[in-house]
């Protein structure tokens, strides 16, 4: 690739565990089999980010997309796998990288109601992290909280409201700005649009590009909607259940889906220009990340699983330069394994 | 054309709060046909909920219906009992709401929340209404119904208790159904499923539904007519195809713009600017003037009339889109 690498991950793994609680451990001493219960949020995701590049994360609810955004942002740690930030490890890190890490990359949340404190002025909420961090003395504070608030589209003059004295839109505004105020190389949007007016959030993606335009951003942008992910971003990464499924340029993976699931999720959403149409369907539910199936997590409802599927794990083949799928179909076929 | 199932004519539902009237319907009118779906289209605050709810005949204090008329088979609603609204709520209407959890009792069984529905307009056996119930969850696609019967709502995914739901709203085959936003919270994949097992039973049964969404392309693939509604008032209605292929009011035109995914990847949206206006406060003239970059001097003087198109449409704008604009 010819920009420079911003950020690699390499297996990274996340696991929760929700430990057995007193009464399970009573009911153990009785002679009861209570375990822990693990969920694989995310399991063994190799993913880089270039500069000023739009990674897409792509799937649907109980997929791992954000919980790997929050191992990204450095707000989860990794159970197991490495973070390297511009080549370096985080878990190897000084101080003082560490810190650029932290800082440069930042995270913008779904619901900018529960990540804004309603009790404190939007001028303050933005221009906090850059006083602690010293990227501005107190008295430059006012004039930088100022231009954030230009950049990002806000009215200046707005700086002494509270969050809720802003519509949905604006606020989707201030968070962004709060994220901007600690010079980031790296947005990680988790779902940013998706509670916004269809007219709103056009605005703040046409301001996401304006913004990776004029600073040279990157993002890692996870969202469930394609039509969005289609739009913005330069590569996608399909998750399910944990794993990428599907990874590759934008424009192929809308070209020639290649895995199943893939398929099924773009033939699923609605299209403008797709009139009175019959909608096809994927059957069955999204297992639980609890109980996930053996083998392929997607062979219970895949058209074309066979014996194979359910018993192993798919491998990573590389289809082309960066187009990685995870499917037996493109590796020997789905009949049982030798 | 048939007689239509629901013919609103000019509806007003208002809010008197505190702060002042709030509009939140103002001057709606159309009609539905048997066996037709019509999308009702809007962002948040167009008041298309609100006109979902005063056809139900659910509007609470300091809300109530103002003017105009609601009929459904040619008989009117509006001024009616809440007791002659309950026989007609769940027999003849039904509606489906966005979240089932708010729809479902969360401490009844399955079975018992169905069979009271069937109860609640027919006197038949206890053994008939289980028969139904059965019937009404099998017809939505669930799995092994008699079963499933006995769970609560809690046990079902979002996607199996939405079905849930559309099955109590199908027991007494209404004549229409309204659905709000009901695959808004639901995967892709899911709602793809619903979409389907809905757009089969309308066909099947003859039921006609008025989808409420923010969605345009879910209105895309499911409807044969759409109204576009922008702060209480229909904005713009006909055909799907004629509206979203050439759409002749600004605000359709901006909304269908503003969709990611059919513009070329990269390109800048084009964007409304400015957001909705509160409803307490509307302009004088056409309230989407504000936003609206073909406003003209009259746009601000009065509010623009209802004007007739051709095929069946409607519109309020003095200075519509043209059609090469449109392209």
């Amino acid at each position: 690739m010819a920009a420079q690498e911003l950020l690699r991950i390499e297996g990274i793994s996340k696991r929760f565990v929700k430990p057995v609680d007193l009464a399970g451990r009573i009911a153990n001493m009785m002679g009861a089999s209570n375990r822990e219960s693990v969920v694989h949020a995310v399991d063994g995701v190799d993913l880089t980010v270039a500069e000023g590049e739009v990674v897409a994360l792509v799937g649907e609810s109980g997929c791992g997309k954000s919980t790997l955004g929050r191992v990204i942002a450095g707000i989860h740690e990794a159970t197991k796998g490495r973070v390297f930030w511009r080549g370096q490890d985080i878990a190897k890190m000084d101080s003082a990288a560490r810190q650029a890490f932290t800082l440069g990359a930042q995270m913008i949340f779904q619901d900018p109601m529960s990540s804004l404190n309603p009790r404190i002025r939007a001028g303050e909420i933005v221009g906090e992290a850059p006083r602690v961090h010293g990227l501005v003395d107190a008295a430059g504070q006012a004039e930088y909280v100022a231009n954030l608030f230009r950049q990002v589209g806000l009215d200046p003059d707005y700086r002494r409201r509270f969050p809720h004295q802003f519509s949905g839109g604006q606020r989707a505004r201030i968070g962004i700005a709060r994220a901007l105020a600690v010079k980031p190389k790296l947005l990680v949007c988790d779902e940013s649009v998706a509670a916004l007016d269809v007219s709103i959030q056009a605005q703040v993606l046409n301001l996401f590009m304006d913004l990776r335009e004029a600073l040279g951003l990157a993002y890692v942008f996870i969202s469930h909607d394609l039509g969005v992910v289609r739009h913005i971003s330069d590569r996608i990464f399909i998750m399910y259940l944990g794993r990428v499924i599907e990874s590759g340029r934008t424009d192929e993976i809308f070209r020639a889906p290649a895995h199943p699931y893939t398929r099924a999720l773009l033939d699923n959403v609605p299209r403008l220009d797709a009139r009175k149409r019959s909608f096809s369907t994927v059957k069955g539910e999204i297992p639980s990340p609890l109980h996930p199936p053996p083998g392929c997590h997607f062979h219970p409802r895949c058209p074309v699983a066979g014996p194979r599927c359910a018993i192993e794990v798919p491998r990573r083949t590389t289809l082309s330069e960066g187009r990685i799928v995870a499917c037996h179909l493109a590796d020997g076929g789905v009949s049982a394994a030798a | 054309m048939a007689e239509p199932v629901l013919a609103v004519d000019n509806l007003a539902t208002h809010f008197f709060t505190r702060d002042g009237v709030v509009k939140s319907v103002d001057g709606v009118s159309f009609t539905v046909a048997p066996g037709e779906v019509l999308g009702l289209v809007g962002e948040s605050g167009s008041g298309k909920s609100v006109t979902g709810f005063s056809i139900m005949g659910l509007i609470d204090p300091p809300g109530r219906i103002v003017s105009g008329s609601i009929r459904l088979k040619g008989e009117e609603l509006v001024g009616r009992t809440e007791a002659e609204m309950r026989a007609v709520r769940g027999r003849s209407l039904a509606m489906i709401f966005q979240d089932p959890m708010m729809t479902l009792n969360p401490v009844l069984r399955i079975d018992t929340q169905m069979m009271e529905a069937v109860h609640a307009h027919e006197n038949v056996s206890e053994k008939a209404a289980r028969d139904r119930a059965v019937q009404a969850l099998a017809q939505v696609g669930i799995p092994s119904p008699e079963e499933r019967l006995s769970a609560y709502p809690h046990q079902f995914s979002g996607g199996m208790r939405q079905r849930v739901a559309i099955a109590i709203a199908l027991i007494h085959r209404p004549a229409l159904i309204i659905a709000d936003e009901p695959t808004t919270a639901l995967d892709v994949t899911i709602q793809s499923q619903i979409l389907a097992e809905v757009q089969k039973l309308c066909a099947e049964s003859g039921t006609a539904l008025v989808w409420i969404t923010h969605d345009l392309a879910v209105v895309a693939g499911l409807a044969d007519r759409v109204a576009v509604m922008y702060a209480g008032r229909i904005v713009e209605q006909g055909p799907v195809d004629d509206v979203l292929d050439r759409p002749l009011h600004p605000y359709t035109h901006g909304l269908i713009g503003s969709v990611p995914g059919d513009s070329l990847p990269g390109k800048r949206l084009m964007q409304i600017p400015g957001s909705t206006p509160s409803l307490g406060r509307l302009p004088p003239g056409c309230a989407f003037e504000p936003r609206c970059s073909r406003a003209v001097e009259a746009c601000r003087a009065a509010a623009p009339p209802l004007m007739q198109g051709a095929g069946g449409r409607a519109y309020r704008c003095i200075n519509p889109v043209s059609a090469e604009e449109a392209a």
